[in-house]
């Protein structure tokens, strides 16, 4: 049996808007459920540093959203999905240094224009759907390496 | 070498995050920018920051850094203490700047 036909852990977090405080709970547990399944370190540090990222984006800038987190033996596959404003230059909001989050935010030590990068760069597979006016869903996968995708 | 030798021969006073001062260090970051830090400092890291907000205690944990140097004196929020208290995060203070502490660090792990 492929491991595709294995039916994943779906998780769904609620990731609320402007509150620092609270950014980060999801990709905690999650990093918490996949330590306790036995998930290689280096492919649950890419999904926690990812989500992290990905939970940050939508506090700052899209007053939250939803987490959809399918967990799969080779692999994780991650949805965020919020109703904010859209990326208006996707291009542009993928370029390292590139930021448009306000002061208060950069004091807090966010707002480097990392964000996006990091993401990319700790998944295999990384798309975004944007809308202005919309909203934005990224849609993240990161494998388990040296795991048969 | 665990944090708490580390925090012995650094002079630093740990002020939170006691149960995981028997993590190892293997090596060092230096910076702010919470991305930043979370793009580039490797797993068992000793972070040396200013940033002591309850952010900074999510990028120690998420990035699997083994603890967060508070140097130049820098102020750790409540919140940010009882999250590190609650995930084994230590935070260890210093009144000694960013440059000092890596030079202190990289000499003690042989670097």
């Amino acid at each position: 049996m492929s491991s595709s036909s294995v039916q994943p852990i779906v998780q769904l977090y609620e990731v609320p808007g402007n509150d620092f405080t609270r950014a980060g709970e999801a990709s905690s547990k999650v990093k918490g459920i996949l330590k306790k399944l036995g998930y290689d370190p280096d492919a649950i540090r890419r999904v926690s540093i990812a989500m992290y990222e990905g939970e940050i984006n939508m506090v700052i800038h899209a007053n939250g959203g939803i987490a959809r987190v399918e967990i799969f033996p080779d692999r994780v596959e991650i949805l965020l999905s919020d109703q904010g404003p859209g990326i208006a230059d996707v291009e542009k909001a993928m370029e390292e240094g590139y930021s448009t989050a306000p002061d208060e935010v950069r004091a807090l030590g966010f707002g480097a224009g990392m964000g996006l990068p990091n993401m990319k760069k700790c998944c295999d597979e990384f798309r975004i759907d944007t809308a202005i006016g919309k909203g934005t869903d990224v849609y993240m996968i990161i494998r388990v390496r040296g795991s048969k995708s | 070498m665990t944090v708490k030798t580390l925090s012995e021969l650094l002079e630093c006073t740990c002020i939170a995050g006691h149960g995981g001062l028997e993590r190892t260090v293997t090596g060092g970051y230096v910076g702010d920018f919470l991305s930043w830090v979370m793009g580039h400092a490797e797993e068992n890291s000793a972070w040396i920051t200013v940033m002591g907000n309850i952010n900074a205690v999510a990028v120690a944990l998420l990035a699997d850094v083994s603890c967060i140097i508070l140097c130049d004196g820098a102020h750790l929020d409540e919140d940010a203490r009882r999250r590190a208290d609650e995930n084994n995060i230590p935070v260890l203070a210093s009144s000694k700047p960013a440059f000092a502490l890596a030079l202190a660090l990289g000499k003690a792990l042989g670097l």
